[in-house]
């Protein structure tokens, strides 16, 4: 059946089952290819949105569960102060190297850095240690969350 | 390794300009510039019988724009931004002015020297391959715009300056932008002999350059294999046989063509693809499919068979890959003997981004859309698998997710002719994480036997070690792997930094049955550092010695790697004291032309649990082209190493893999990341390789630390917690 949800602020809709993950309707119907495949089963992180604020694996988030939530991707995340500052701190301390988990890492991130302005150790661990980055970027991803509090 | 024995040229300095660089006018009207780096197997000859044959290429075009045409793709290692420093150091323009392009698949063109002349990205090379050549491809050119300008101000060339972009002539204030000249500097003949700038006078070279290819990287915009989506586009996932080399027997396919989405099932001999709108579609699909699998001749192997058979090669001499003195008689005089065994498992790669590949064939061609290594090799394995002439497949190539070593091979790209054959347009073929790592080519396993000699003063004077395993080298560029022997498997095994009097190596080159190998991050030495590391520690905790003082007494002909290990001690505060359960563990080597020594600083907890809580490493990997560049490789070497160390193995049963996705195959994570400082060393030799150095040079770090911390020696990773666990 059809499902109409609200993507960066658009509507927008598709035809598939209703158990089809969130992530696959962005990438393969919508082609938004900015949220990325890493595991499908919420173990990697690359594949993180936001759901009305929430980080959410979209891998395991089924299309029939997101009702009117907003979901906000890693396109349009620059919108909003935190993800500003978040993109701005991972170019600033050249976080990226082969960057596909980038757009999880910085979805998370965002998250985080709006919900609690000035993170320690503790809450970054918390916050991003489901996020897999295979390049292991991970000291410079901890220096830019502390740059862009 | 390559580095010396394929391509003496390209690492010297015995190149002549004339012969691997011409100029003359781009099809737009700006300057050209061809060259041709220097390819060690042969080819060059031919090639050059019709006078110059460049595989490399600079635009300059009317509009100011540098175009270089890259043969070295983006992975994460920073080539995309450290290869144009090279020449807009000399071409004196800001790196931002210069921009790539992905060469195509030619062999012939873009073959790395330092790989044989095949079209590669690996073994840590591009920067060796292209140092001295592009810089001097960016001074010609600079020295054609300026004399140029000259010729129209009819002024002496030696009062015009070259500076970001422009020509001045600095007496009248005069200007001209490369744009305004290329046109007129292409039909100057090509200067000989011009001077390259010496270290003093780099104003990019050596500073932490901003990378060109990250602000696509924040934003979703970049592109990688998996993201094309050409018209009509078709996403398919598949099951291939559980167990190598085993088919399929049987497929009922009735529920999965029921699934909405779906749209065709596509059965080839040994796997099934599911065809679908979009990859929900496609993997509920897979689900729904019940397939009966015929295993094949390797259905009852495990990895423990694959071990034992490794370890009874070793016990039979094998070809010698390196012999100084007389081992046998050293050892029979030494006051004190050592011996052990070592083991390293299986590895997969998991790159973030799964297999997948994008193909479209039509009758009279195909068409292939992939982020690979080895863009050639790409072309050829398609051409093949669909029985094309190389000229009719054209390959896009894309950024990489994440190397390693895997997108050196095309057996994904096969895979998706194969399914792509039976698919009316485009079919994206996506790789499900559990296909990814049951479906890899795997690091090699290896078994190695050591025994050493030492004197009354506990200093090795026989060094001896035979270990056993696959050479991927041998099926991956055969013509390099010569009487038994090969670079690769070798490197970090001999040519140690060590001055050992007395030390024979010896190699056996056994193939496993049932499971595929292939290059992974830091290639033979990630294997030979772990185990010559560990022995040497094992020698200096023989006879009671501190691992770092043992290392520095045999190391007076090897200044660099004294300095490099002197560095990392001082700055780890080797010797200072530590909590309880903490210690630390050294490692030294020159792999890939770099010297790199880390300390690893590591918690062993009580129940067995390892912790590297903090990493120093001091490197020489001579002239540093991008510092930030380095330090960003080596902190990420050190995570793929720790994660090996920690957790990495790869281990069959009846045939099949047995791990599956990130839960069983488990990555180092955010909370589990060590501090890591690292200390370059300033020096004005040619540069080192630095993408993989890292990660060999962390296990035996780690390992070395874990023994400080608990007289426990680690001579088979992964770490084994149960065996650290303290009784209760």
């Amino acid at each position: 059946m059809a499902f109409t949800i609200k993507v960066n602020g658009v509507d927008r809709t598709a035809d598939v089952d209703g158990d089809t993950p969130l992530l696959w309707v962005l990438r393969d119907v919508f082609g938004m290819t900015g949220t990325k495949f890493g595991c499908g089963m919420a173990l990697c992180g690359a594949c993180t949105v936001h759901l009305d604020g929430t980080p959410t694996r979209s891998c395991i988030t089924s299309i029939d569960s997101v009702g009117g939530a907003a979901v906000t991707t890693i396109e349009a995340i620059g919108n909003t102060p935190a993800g500003q500052k978040i993109q701005k701190a991972w170019l600033d301390v050249e976080v990226v190297q082969c960057g596909y988990c980038q757009s999880g890492q910085i979805m998370s991130a965002s998250a985080l850095l709006a919900s609690n302005p000035h993170p320690g150790d503790a809450d970054i661990d918390d916050a991003m240690s489901g996020n897999i980055c295979r390049c292991g970027t991970y000291v410079r991803i901890r220096e830019a969350i502390k740059q862009a509090a | 390794m390559i580095l010396d024995q394929l391509a003496p040229d390209a690492a010297g300095t015995r190149l002549s300009r004339r012969g691997f660089l011409q100029a003359g006018a781009a099809a737009g009207g700006g300057l050209m510039l061809s060259l041709r780096l220097p390819i060690a197997n042969g080819e060059a000859g031919a090639a050059d019988a019709d006078g110059f044959a460049p595989n490399a290429f600079i635009r300059i075009e009317r509009d100011g724009r540098i175009v270089l045409i890259m043969p070295y793709v983006e992975m994460g290692q920073g080539t995309y931004t450290s290869i144009p420093m090279l020449i807009a150091e000399e071409l004196e323009v800001d790196l931002k002015q210069v921009q790539l392009e992905h060469a195509p698949p030619n062999e012939k063109l873009y073959g790395n020297p330092l790989l044989g002349g095949i079209q590669a990205t690996g073994n840590s090379n591009a920067i060796r391959a292209s140092w001295r050549l592009l810089r001097e491809a960016g001074a010609v050119a600079r020295t054609m715009l300026a004399a140029t300008a000259a010729k129209r101000w009819n002024v002496d060339p030696a009062s015009c300056r070259a500076q970001s972009g422009e020509v001045l002539h600095a007496l009248t204030g005069r200007r001209f932008t490369y744009g305004e000249l290329a046109a007129d500097a292409a039909r100057m003949p090509a200067p000989e002999n011009v001077p390259l700038k010496r270290p003093g006078e780099f104003k990019l070279i050596g500073t932490p350059a901003k990378r060109l290819d990250t602000p696509a990287k924040v934003n979703g915009t970049a592109i990688y294999g998996i993201d094309v989506r050409p018209p009509g586009v078709r996403i398919a996932t598949l099951a291939q046989s559980p167990v190598f080399g085993g088919g399929v027997k049987r497929v009922d396919d009735t529920a999965a063509k029921a699934v909405k989405g779906v749209r065709q099932i596509v059965r080839l001999d040994d796997a099934v693809a599911v065809v679908a709108d979009h990859m929900g579609a496609a993997k509920k699909g897979l689900a729904a499919l019940v397939i009966e699998w015929d295993d094949g001749p390797h259905a009852k192997l495990n990895t423990k068979e694959i071990a034992e058979e490794l370890e009874k090669a070793t016990l039979n001499s094998g070809p010698v890959a390196q012999n100084i003195g007389d081992v046998d008689k050293a050892l029979a005089s030494a006051v004190t003997k050592v011996e052990a065994t070592y083991e390293l498992p299986f590895l997969a790669h998991a790159t973030m981004e799964p297999m997948n590949c994008t193909v479209h064939v039509r009758k009279d061609g195909c068409e292939v859309w992939v982020g690979s290594q080895a863009v050639a090799r790409v072309q050829a394995a398609a051409a093949k698998t669909a029985g094309l002439p190389l000229d009719k497949v054209l390959v896009h190539n894309h950024l990489i997710g994440g190397g390693f070593g895997r997108r050196l091979e095309s057996d994904g790209v096969i895979r998706a002719v194969q399914i792509a054959q039976h698919v009316d347009g485009p079919v994206k073929v996506v790789w499900t994480r559990e296909e990814d790592i049951q479906h890899d080519m795997y690091r090699p396993y290896w078994f190695d036997r050591l025994s050493a000699g030492l004197d009354e003063k506990g200093m090795p004077i026989a060094w001896n070690h035979r270990f056993a395993g696959s050479s991927v080298l041998a099926r991956w560029a055969p013509p390099f792997f010569r009487n038994g022997l090969d670079p690769d498997t070798t490197e970090g095994a001999i040519d140690l930094v060590y001055d050992l009097p007395n030390l024979h190596v010896e190699y056996l080159q056994v193939e496993p049955p049932g499971i595929p190998t292939a290059f992974w991050r830091s290639v033979g030495p990630s294997h030979n550092v772990f185990v010559t590391e560990s022995f040497i520690d094992e020698l200096a905790a023989a006879t009671k010695q501190d691992p770092v003082a043992y290392r520095r007494g045999l190391l007076d002909k090897t200044p660099r790697a004294k300095a490099v290990l002197d560095l990392a001690a001082e700055k780890a505060g080797w010797g200072q004291p530590l909590p309880e359960g903490v210690a630390r563990g050294v490692s030294l080597q020159f792999v890939f032309a770099t010297y790199m020594a880390q300390i690893a600083e590591v918690e062993v907890s009580k129940d067995g649990s390892v912790r590297v809580r903090r990493v120093v490493c001091a490197v020489d990997c001579g002239t540093v082209v991008n510092p930030d560049i380095v330090r960003a490789q080596i902190e990420s070497a050190i995570i793929f190493g720790i994660t090996a160390a920690l957790y990495g193995k790869i281990t069959l049963k009846d045939g099949r893999v047995e791990q599956t996705n990130f839960d069983t195959y488990q990555i180092l994570r955010m909370n589990e990341a060590p501090t890591i400082e690292v200390h370059i060393v300033q020096s004005s030799e040619p540069p080192g390789g630095m993408g993989e150095a890292g990660t060999s040079a962390i296990v035996p770090a780690v390992a070395n630390a874990i023994f400080a911390a608990t007289g426990k020696r680690l001579r088979k990773v992964p770490v084994d917690s149960s065996v650290l666990k303290q009784p209760v």
